[in-house]
């Protein structure tokens, strides 16, 4: 087996009494999808905020690749190789759709640039946001006004925001949050394209797609990982039915 | 109103809602090509006394276009903006000898980099700060300044200094220009706004500039994207430093002197008022503000015209600025580039 492109080891985030994550292990490789499930409050988002550095880790560590970057900033895991979409949109709306691919673009760049010299006569820059945006399907939209797309665009834009940074690592926070069926299929084949190249971690309560795209899974409850495995282990995993699908299971019996 | 608004290929729509314009969108660019040219004609028609007042208003234009930089573009509310200008006064006033006149060439760079240099430290530790600490912090500072030289006889203290003979700028002996002179002295504030008018816009159209609209608009998102934050506003905040020593600079040669008035919380207000006069996040705002600022001053403060409530000038003033702030929330300025009417933030096609 390759060396996990994504390695978190017993992490855990206390806020004061409240342990929201608590002792999570697991392991990401290129060209796999992991998704983390669990009921509300069971810490899905703390993760995601602890792997890309919104928040800093109580104790435990995290490995991209062989670096540990457990204590950096947000925007040196983002450098470092760590892409995320957010649960809410978060994205520039009075921007048009390319500039916020571009600016995602831009922060890749090491030199520094000359202030007189336009964005936009920075051609390289300016493709790989236009690649980003291509990759999602969002190209004719370019110079919209980011704000003014539908909802699914705009979680599209999100996801083009991460590529445009060329990440290893994607971490996605809900991604299918709102989406109408034809949009949430939409985004279901770009999540499968996304795959090939890079390591995924998503948190995403619609388990159609969670189970259609996860190559492991781990069950989350009360911070704690309850258990982890193939979706076909998470299915018939006794633990999971009692304390998460078991609600469906009460419901047929 | 269902159709997408499109923004200009290239451009960043700053602008909350890019929607229809009730004017025209060259109509701007007329408007102020005619203010420019206006100001130009100022010395061929006007008075000594307009030389000074027109030459007053263009320092203080540069003075709120270098804040407008923070406060309009990176989000950065200053309420400490006077330490950079007043420190450059110092600067040129401490620097020049007494009796005969200061090189131009040598005093400029030296007032702008001393103002940068104190931009440079107190950003580095007020940029920790947002929000209303940031202000509370930046203006701490400039008292500091203030208080020192008030307090100590670094600058003469509270009576200030005389700057006596104003500089001049000699290429191997020939004088090509000076400052005593009104005429080139109001071309050559005339000739640095230009310059720094379009010099920020060049700037705004580069990646840094770019990434400070970013900022403002979505900090947060920026540090997710990648962006060293801190790096870029403290790159905004020294270059708004130096371009107030400018300003600053500029308005100690034209007074022919400086004292701790020019440090004092009355002028970063001022400069802030400017703006909000203006409206920000456009530079031209700026001038704009400046300039009405300092006319409806002249207006409201003319006994000729108002008799014995001319002292009171202050309480005319503040209503002004009251009711152009409630009447045009986006400042004079913002008649020049008014959204017709808002545009529903909605989905184009679903």
């Amino acid at each position: 087996m390759t060396e996990p492109a994504l390695k978190v080891s017993a992490l855990t985030k206390r806020f004061g009494g409240l342990t929201a994550v608590s002792n999570v292990s697991l392991q990401i490789a290129k060209g796999t999808l992991h998704a983390v499930i669990g009921p509300n409050g069971a810490g899905k988002s703390t993760l995601i905020h602890l792997l890309s550095g919104d928040l800093l880790p109580s104790s435990g560590s995290i490995h991209l690749g062989a670096r540990d970057i457990s204590g950096l900033p947000p925007d040196q895991r983002s450098r470092a190789g760590i892409g995320r979409s957010y649960q809410k949109t978060n994205i520039f709306p009075t921007f048009s759709v390319l500039e916020n691919c571009r600016l995602a673009a831009q922060s890749r760049e090491p030199h520094a640039f000359n202030l007189f010299r336009p964005a936009s006569a920075y051609r390289a820059i300016t493709e790989t946001a236009e690649q980003a945006l291509v990759a999602v399907g969002l190209q004719h939209r370019a110079q919209f006004s980011a704000g003014f797309m539908s909802h699914g665009e705009q979680r599209q834009l999100e996801i083009a925001m991460s590529l445009a940074g060329k990440p290893q690592v994607l971490l996605l926070d809900e991604p299918l949050a709102g989406m109408g069926t034809e949009e949430a299929e939409n985004m279901v084949r770009l999540l499968h394209e996304l795959i090939k190249d890079h390591a995924v971690l998503l948190v995403e309560h619609d388990m159609d797609a969670v189970f259609a795209l996860a190559d492991v899974l781990t069950v989350m409850v009360n911070g704690c990982v309850l258990e982890s495995g193939t979706p076909e282990q998470i299915r018939n995993s006794p633990a999971v039915q009692r304390a998460y699908l078991g609600h469906e299971e009460n419901e047929h019996a | 109103m269902h159709t997408p608004v499109q923004t200009k290929s290239g451009a960043l729509a700053v602008a909350a809602a890019p929607a229809k314009r009730l004017l025209p969108a060259g109509a701007t660019s007329i408007v102020l090509a005619a203010g420019a040219i206006g100001l130009a004609l100022v010395p061929l028609v006007g008075t000594p006394f307009y030389l000074q007042l027109f030459g007053k208003i263009m320092i203080m234009a540069i003075f709120a276009i270098s804040l407008d930089l923070l406060v309009g573009y990176t989000g950065l509310v200053s309420l400490g903006h006077s330490a950079y200008f007043g420190l450059a006064g110092y600067v040129v006033a401490l620097a020049s000898p007494k009796y005969e006149a200061a090189s131009l060439l040598l005093t400029l760079p030296l007032a702008m980099l001393a103002a940068g240099a104190a931009a440079l430290v107190i950003g580095f530790l007020v940029l920790r700060t947002s929000g209303v600490y940031f202000i509370m912090v930046t203006l701490a500072f400039a008292q500091m300044l203030y208080y020192l030289f008030h307090d100590t006889s670094l600058g003469g203290g509270s009576d200030g200094i005389y700057l006596y003979v104003k500089p001049v700028l000699s290429v191997g002996g020939t004088e090509l220009l000076n400052l005593d002179k009104p005429m080139q002295f109001y071309y050559f504030i005339f000739a640095l706004m230009l310059a720094v008018y379009f010099g920020l816009r060049m700037i705004l159209r580069s990646p840094f500039g770019h990434a400070l609209v970013g900022i403002k608009a979505n900090e947060h998102r920026m540090r997710s994207l990648g962006f060293q934050v801190f790096w870029y506003k403290l790159g905004a905040f020294v270059l708004a430093g130096m371009l107030a020593g400018m300003a600053g600079y500029l308005a100690a040669c034209q007074f022919g002197y400086v004292s701790p008035e020019i440090l004092s919380w009355h002028n970063s207000g001022n400069v802030l008022v400017m703006l909000l006069l203006g409206g920000m996040g456009n530079l031209y705002g700026a001038i704009v503000g400046a300039v009405s600022f300092v006319l409806v001053q002249e207006l409201f403060s003319s006994e000729a015209l108002f008799g014995a409530i001319a002292k009171h000038w202050q309480l005319a003033m503040g209503i002004f600025i009251v009711l152009i702030v409630l009447c045009l929330p986006n400042g004079l300025s913002g008649l020049l580039n008014r959204p017709a009417k808002q545009a529903p933030n909605e989905a184009d096609d679903d």
